[in-house]
């Protein structure tokens, strides 16, 4: 077996079984990042020696026959958003170039006690603020299938590991769809839970009513392993919410009978690649051929949603981003004259153009007189939209979508257009604005060789459906079996 | 021409809770080691999350329900935006429109002699995060400035009066009210040199016109005051001010932005502070990293059942029940709640509270002044001092007596040896004060008196009883612990059978 192109799942049955150790598997893969990562870019930071050293003690309690986790051996890439202890932790950002967080998020946490091995950490659009990872304070992120084209984003470092074998397994945060988008664009698997299903204590906030951690991985049984281990309450999260967490694995093969797909003719709008349908449509076949009956709903207020999101994920960012002021930790500009100089240099070198338009923009929009017309009429927005779901999921089970308009796009194509990249939500945003699940996974190929992800949507904490109804369609199906050749492209 | 002086008080209280309002570091005053008592939450670091503390908010919850406030069922967190060293995250956490009380009164009486009492009403209370503190170089040779955050976070309690408040002295006997209020309810020790609470005051005139119109002159706020004694002459100075800048100028309010005045405790004056260019827009929107808090009915009526009870209720209830005078009192529930419960300790062993009382008031504050003690540190256990109060009450020893036995307590106390009941009989038979009142032991005492004084006996019978007194005190200084009043009597019906 090929460690790099392996399942986690066949990953950890072999470690299991003795077949491979941890260090075989750490090994190969931090092999693989030497390889080919300098054409990916999907790391900022490769923690060689802790990961190794990890392995070893995985491997030392599997021999003296200790219990071990549930993702013992296994590696992960961390979105570089998630607080390690003593591992840079960046953001994507000059501001916290050098920064190093004294403590562990929740989720690292979790993993920690699972006896995973943490690889290092994956590129990002600068504070999660992107959908091409091009915002990247530092590098580029290539697709594997196409190095001229980019991995989509905030979490294109996470997908692209993942998709070139350089990780079985990686985590990412979703605020608009900075989860699902990218493993699409990358032909993988990935899903943003109901708002506080995944504590996010140790999570940068970008926008912390929208903000959520999620896994990524090859296969619907991958991101199923890792989510059961991230899952869960966290006093610490005031927001998590307590409510137990179903073993998704354990019921990932049984299909769900009577299964009801809701199609929304809003998701078919303008501006959506004619190829990009055609695979959700044909989707949409697989399941009616495997006696599941697919709805017609409507979502009357989802045209609103990319408005909603622009307004009320600007404003939590503005009020989050207004720590990293030079005072206490992170970037201060050596030249300046004054309190109010020293913020302005500060924050004027550390960030870059898109932060600093999302900065003003919520700034604006929670100004005093604007309030009411932008960022409470937002709200109202908000709470029209999930009503919407609400009523779509009385008549279905889940809702089958495109995950973006289009497969991954050119490095450098919209990255000038910020208005042509904030349309890339579009699909994806309302289950933040509704805080709903959603897993966008493999759903076919462009004429042109690239990946074509189908999303699934269900309301709240409705995961171990989302699950077992992205493996129905897994089963049926081989297009997460493709792995990209890494040679294409220049 | 007449003036009112019109004063609204905006006080910030620091709880008294174990932690901090939103983790779990110690909140306590640290003077000496700075940014010790602080964790990824207070520090603001990337990725930290609030949670809140319920003990600060139920004492919170407490406050407001004894200032009468009304209680909503819902109420949330709110970001106050602003750029500060001192402020780690860039906003404060605070409650904006939907605080957890409004509208409520405290009850005060400026004189505690007068029977009259006022209403100050209440606008609003909200909880928030105190910052933390900014060390900067004083010399002016722009040396670095510091920033401590042992206090970032703390739960600080905000209570906005009406302006209802008409004078330096009795925004002073508001502030006293308060305090023993909060500190009675083990809410905040109110210290205000530690920082504790602390107090700016609106202040403004309502000058009576010839014609009969009330002009009002402009807004303004009184900072850094940093004693009650302060906030009342301030006041007195700013209405002072207010009025002949108004005789002078003629400016109303409205006309002249409001202004912020420092108090300069030396030269005894406010001074003009350099205003902010352009009013704040703290761009304050609900915090949500937060969940509302929802304030069920059990809840609130849970904390109301464990009020303990308020200095004004028990004023009332020590002049009927225990048929103190309003001025005892007022005196013993001025003291603070442990000098109230000293006294009730008192009153109970002894079984006269009038008697308890004065001793109190008198005897033992003398003492707490003199040795500058608190009750607490007091050293006669009520339970002796009950004992010693019983014992002059059932006229086993005298008056005087028992002050000798106080003050034979307080000496041992000086010399650590431990003082309990027994103690109390004690001294008095060690120094022989018990009431001989037995006639068989003062008989040869007073017949050897009679004898000795035959000129006085004289006077007695020939009608001036005043001198019998020289009489009772040669018996008195014998016998040391003899009943002045069985005494007399026997004194004088030795001499009428004479």
């Amino acid at each position: 077996m090929s460690i790099v192109v392996a399942s986690a799942s066949q990953l950890l049955s072999a470690m299991t079984s003795g077949k491979l150790s941890a260090v075989d598997v750490t090994r190969a893969f931090l092999d693989q990042i030497e390889t080919h990562d300098g054409k990916i870019g999907a790391f900022l930071h490769v923690d060689r020696d802790g990961a190794m050293k990890q392995a070893a003690l995985v491997d030392e309690k599997r021999r003296t026959g200790q219990p071990v986790g549930k993702l013992a051996g296994l590696p992960i890439a961390i979105k570089d958003v998630v607080c390690t202890r003593g591992l840079p932790t960046t953001c994507g950002s000059r501001i916290l170039q050098r920064f190093l967080p004294p403590y562990d998020a929740e989720v690292i946490r979790r993993f920690r006690d699972a006896d995973a091995v943490i690889l290092g950490k994956a590129n990002m659009d600068e504070f999660a603020m992107g959908s091409s990872t091009e915002n990247s304070a530092f590098q580029n992120t290539r697709n594997p299938w196409d190095t001229t084209r980019t991995p989509g984003g905030s979490s294109g470092g996470s997908a692209a590991a993942v998709a070139a074998g350089m990780a079985p397994l990686a985590i990412g945060s979703d605020t608009g769809g900075s989860i699902r988008q990218p493993a699409a664009f990358c032909g993988i698997v990935g899903m943003k839970p109901t708002y506080g299903r995944v504590s996010r204590y140790g999570l940068v906030a970008f926008a912390s009513s929208l903000d959520q951690l999620g896994p990524l991985a090859s296969d619907v049984a991958g991101a199923a392993a890792l989510l059961e281990v991230m899952a869960g309450h966290d006093a610490r999260d005031s927001t998590s919410v307590d409510r137990p967490v179903p073993e998704y694995g354990r019921t990932l093969e049984q299909p769900l009978s009577g299964l009801r797909i809701g199609l929304a003719s809003e998701h078919f709008a303008a501006g959506l690649d004619p190829e990009v349908a055609s695979v959700v449509r044909a989707a949409a076949d697989v399941y009616r051929s495997l006696g599941a009956r697919v709805v017609d709903v409507t979502l009357p207020h989802s045209k609103y949603g990319v408005a909603a999101y622009y307004l009320i994920a600007p404003s939590e960012a503005a009020s989050n981003l207004a720590r990293y002021d030079g005072v206490h930790y992170g970037h201060r500009a050596e030249k300046f004259d004054g309190l109010i100089d020293m913020y302005a240099a500060s924050r004027g070198e550390g960030f870059g153009p898109e932060v600093k338009r999302r900065i003003m923009l919520g700034n604006y929009a929670l100004s005093a007189g604007y309030y009411d017309a932008y960022y409470l009429k937002a709200l109202k927005v908000r709470r029209l939209i999930r009503n919407d779901f609400d009523r779509a999921f009385e008549t279905c089970d889940v809702l089958l979508s495109p995950v973006a308009p289009t497969p991954a796009f050119k490095v450098g194509e919209l990255v000038d257009d910020p208005l042509a990249m904030y349309l890339s939500d579009i699909y994806t945003l309302s289950a933040n604005l509704a805080g709903l699940p959603g897993i966008s996974l493999p759903g076919g190929f462009s004429s042109g060789g690239l990946p074509i992800g189908i999303q699934l949507l269900g309301p709240p904490f409705a995961e171990e459906t989302l699950l077992r109804a992205a493996r129905m369609f897994e089963r049926e199906t081989s297009w997460h079996t493709k792995r990209p050749s890494l040679q294409v492209g220049r | 021409m007449n003036y009112t002086t019109v004063v609204g008080l905006e006080v910030h209280v620091q709880l008294l809770t174990r932690t901090k309002l939103f983790c779990g570091c110690v909140n306590r005053f640290n003077p000496t080691q700075p940014n010790v008592q602080t964790c990824p939450v207070c520090l603001g670091l990337p990725g930290s999350l609030p949670v809140m503390n319920r003990q600060a908010f139920e004492l919170a919850l407490k406050t407001g329900l004894a200032l009468n406030c009304k209680i909503p069922a819902l109420t949330k967190w709110d970001r106050k935006q602003y750029y500060y060293p001192d402020l780690p995250k860039g906003y404060q956490i605070s409650q904006y429109d939907l605080p957890f009380s409004s509208d409520g009164w405290l009850e005060i009486s400026t004189d505690p002699k007068a029977p009259e009492s006022r209403r100050i009403g209440i606008i609003r209370a909200h909880l928030e995060e105190d910052a933390g503190k900014n060390f900067h170089d004083e010399t002016g040779r722009g040396g670095e400035s510091l920033v401590d955050l042992n206090r970032a976070g703390t739960p600080l309690l905000e209570i906005v009066t009406k302006p209802d408040i008409r004078s330096g002295a009795e925004a002073h006997a508001f502030l006293d009210e308060l305090k023993l209020l909060l500190t009675y309810l083990e809410v905040s020790d109110c210290n205000m040199q530690e920082g504790s609470l602390r107090c700016d005051a609106n202040v403004n005139l309502h000058i009576a016109d010839p014609n009969g119109a009330t002009i009002a002159t402009p807004i303004v706020e009184v900072k850094n005051l940093n004693s009650f004694r302060g906030v009342e002459q301030a006041i007195e100075y700013e209405a002072r001010r207010q009025f002949e800048q108004w005789k002078k100028t003629g400016k109303k309010l409205g006309e002249v932005p409001k202004e912020t005045r420092g108090w300069d405790v030396e030269r005894g004056a406010t001074f003009g502070q350099r205003g902010k260019e352009e009013a704040s827009d703290y761009r304050y929107f609900p915090d949500p990293d937060l969940v509302p808090v929802t304030i069920e009915e059990t809840w609130r009526e849970e904390i109301r059942a464990g009020l303990a009870e308020f200095p004004a209720a028990k004023r009332q209830r020590f002049e009927t029940e225990h048929h103190l005078s309003q001025y005892d009192a007022s005196v013993i529930v001025a003291q603070g709640r442990p000098f109230a419960d000293y006294f009730e300790r008192v009153a109970a062993a002894c079984g006269d509270a009038k008697q308890a009382a004065n001793w109190l008031t008198q005897d033992v504050l003398r003492e707490m002044k003199e040795r500058q003690l608190t009750i607490e540190r007091f050293s006669i256990p009520a339970d002796v001092l009950g004992a010693l109060l019983q014992r002059v009450v059932a006229r086993k020893i005298t008056v005087n007596s028992g002050r000798i036995v106080f003050a034979a307590l307080l000496e041992r106390s000086a010399e650590s040896q431990p003082a309990g009941v027994e103690t109390v009989d004690t001294i008095i038979s060690e120094k022989s004060l018990a009431i001989t009142s037995g006639a068989s032991e003062l008989a040869p005492i007073i017949d050897a008196v009679l004898a000795a004084n035959a000129k006085i006996v004289a006077d007695v019978k020939g009608g001036k009883q005043q001198a019998i007194g020289a009489l009772i005190g040669q018996v008195m200084k014998q016998t040391k612990g003899a009943d002045p009043q069985v005494v007399r009597e026997m004194l004088q019906s030795r001499i009428a059978a004479l």
